[in-house]
């Protein structure tokens, strides 16, 4: 509707907008110009006397050195004193996508148990859903960290059912103990939205599937899923865009070079001033590279919208 | 529905082959039977995801020094260690402090501003709306690390020319702030268009003006999903770890940048006491939004809905 609403009598048209204008002001100011910010740093240079960057804050001084530079280590031909990135790129991403699919195949039953099936128990099970939300992501590692110790309850319960002949060593470099800590982590935040996509399906076209013949597995493949395919898709991607940018997970549970991901090194680069056009490269690439997933939740949330408020 | 029927209907006449195979896939696809499976899958579920951190409580609990195994109960960590408990050590009660000023401030700051954004995106149609509402959820979906880069670049290179920045609580309020805005904006706009427009408009052409039809029709109404709101966003702050990180540079460590920092060099219960006050402050700050949203909202406002069912819901 390109004219928009009339809208009621007595209402002016600065009114509305009126009252979304200091988030909007908020927004800009603190979200968008930082993001310029990163693009200005990662296209500047270094000051050749303090070491301090130089951001380059006119698209027309733009200077794609170090970008190119980070590019070439990311794809495996770093240039002269540049950490090669390649097996750290290629690690974030087998370790976000298998950690993903865990999160799918632990929490899909969880989420749709609990919305078809809790009955009475509903409130018990969703406040247990909730529980990790108001505990800290860090806290959570924590917990990790004492169980997973050397004397801890993990190594005691696994030798006593001879499940490891001796005491293992979880939290040096184990990719084991990284990518397990990541779905734990973020599997709360992945079933809490499917969760509510597999509530909002409608039961009576689960009724009519059974009642013309559908096999239970059927009507779950056929009718459950694809309807709750929208849910999936936004809580994969909900869950997958932080991964990318973790860096306290592997940080926390091993510290080791061998199990570093993308993260770890722009924290490390911004630690240095001289580091910050890397890192703020970094970070841009980061952005690049999720681009799609953020867009496809942003598009679908918006158009989710729209419909709502027809 | 028939419950008990259902469960009997799938595959009686299917042979023995495969039958474990088969039961468990009644058990996925059946909507109205028991599924026994799923069932305990949810249940293991909820105690993996409970336990560690039950034990990563008691732990601080412990009356010895180790944090792998337990040697007693005791409050040795929280108040009797003369150097290492919560109460004595001093970096250790900065750090509650620090967290519980933090999200605090950023509950007070972020909400009402997203209660107005919520307000004016939801009623607002003209030129720009659109963009607006897309700018709004982009918060929701950048990755925190980008996020906490860009605060810190904006602060140090730009903000810093302006003004003197210090890089502490003021910043962090603001960069959570940022983070918050939207997910308060979600939480209110869902109820918002479930509300509709026909009791203001109801109060309007009763001769309210569009000030009053807001304040006693559309506020009122809105009362839950505002004390949803400050509830979350109070416990976004208080848990954040990688915004608080990155706007901080010194004397300004919340909680979780503690226990990142010494959670793998110094080995003392001590640390598991701090993450347990800090679990009690914000369960009691949910507490006390749900009392609060007991006593003051009637229960049909809310649709009849639990508060944690009207969270679960808003949650996107």
């Amino acid at each position: 509707m390109p004219g928009g609403d009339p809208g009621v009598v007595g209402e002016r048209r600065w009114y509305w907008p009126a009252f979304a204008a200091p988030g909007i002001l908020w927004l800009v100011l603190l979200f968008l110009t930082p993001f310029y910010t990163v693009v200005a740093v990662a296209m500047g240079g270094l000051d050749p006397i303090f070491g301090q960057p130089v951001p380059a804050w006119s698209p027309t001084s733009w200077d794609p050195a170090t970008l190119r530079q980070m590019v070439a280590s990311l794809l495996g031909n770093p240039p002269a004193l540049f950490p090669n990135l390649q097996p750290v790129f290629v690690r974030t991403v087998v370790y976000v996508f298998v950690a993903t699919a865990i999160c799918i195949l632990i929490g899909y039953p969880v989420a749709y148990y609990i919305a078809r099936h809790s009955g009475r128990r509903r409130v018990l099970l969703l406040v247990l859903l909730i529980a990790p939300f108001w505990m800290s992501y860090l806290m959570r590692m924590l917990a990790w960290v004492n169980l997973l110790q050397t004397d801890g309850y993990v190594n005691q319960v696994l030798t006593f059912l001879r499940i490891l002949p001796e005491p293992r060593n979880w939290l040096a470099g184990d990719p084991i103990a990284v990518v397990l800590g990541l779905v734990y982590g973020y599997v709360p935040y992945f079933i809490l939205p499917l969760y509510a996509a597999l509530d909002r399906i409608d039961r009576s076209h689960l009724e009519a599937a059974r009642d013309l013949g559908a096999s239970p597995a059927r009507t779950f493949l056929r009718v459950t899923l694809p309807l709750s395919r929208q849910g999936l898709l936004a809580a994969t991607v909900i869950i997958m865009l932080p991964m990318f940018g973790d860096y306290y997970t592997p940080d926390l549970l091993s510290g080791s070079p061998h199990t570093t991901m993308i993260g770890n090194f722009i924290n490390q680069f911004l630690h240095t001033r001289f580091g910050q056009p890397r890192g703020a490269s970094l970070t841009f690439l980061l952005s690049l590279f999720v681009a799609v997933l953020m867009l496809y939740y942003v598009l679908s949330v918006a158009r989710a919208t729209r419909e709502a408020r027809r | 529905m028939s419950v008990d029927t259902a469960v009997a209907r799938p595959s009686p006449a299917r042979p023995e082959a495969g039958s474990r195979v088969a039961r468990f896939r009644s058990w996925l696809g059946n909507p109205w039977g028991r599924p026994r499976f799923l069932a305990l899958w949810t249940w293991l579920y909820m105690a993996w995801s409970i336990v560690p951190v039950l034990v990563a409580i008691r732990i601080g609990f412990n009356a010895g020094r180790s944090r792998s195994t337990f040697q007693g109960w005791s409050l040795r960590w929280y108040l009797h260690d003369p150097e290492l408990s919560v109460l004595h050590d001093e970096s250790l009660r900065h750090a509650l402090i620090q967290s519980l000023e933090v999200s605090g401030l950023t509950m007070l700051v972020a909400t009402p501003i997203g209660v107005a954004l919520a307000l004016g995106l939801a009623r607002w149609r003209g030129r720009g709306s659109g963009a607006a509402n897309v700018l709004m959820l982009f918060p929701l979906v950048t990755p925190e690390i980008v996020m906490g880069v860009s605060l810190f670049l904006v602060f140090d290179q730009l903000f810093a020319r302006f003004v003197p920045i210090t890089f502490g609580t003021q910043t962090q309020v603001l960069g959570l702030v940022t983070f918050t805005i939207s997910y308060v904006v979600i939480v209110v706009r869902g109820r918002l268009f479930a509300i509709g427009r026909d009791y203001e408009e109801a109060a309007m052409d009763l001769g309210a003006s569009p000030a009053e039809a807001l304040r006693r029709v559309l506020l009122p109404l809105l009362a839950p999903a505002i004390f949803a709101a400050f509830m979350i966003v109070f416990a976004i702050a208080i848990d954040d770890f990688v915004i608080s990180a990155f706007l901080c540079v010194q004397g300004c460590e919340t909680v979780p940048i503690k226990i990142y920092s010494t959670a793998r060099l110094a080995p003392s219960p001590s640390l598991n006491a701090l993450a347990t006050l800090m679990l009690v402050a914000s369960l009691a700050a949910i507490a006390l939004a749900v009392v609060a949203q007991r006593r003051f909202i009637a229960r049909r406002e809310m649709g009849g809905r639990s508060a944690v069912e009207e969270f679960a819901r808003l949650e996107i």
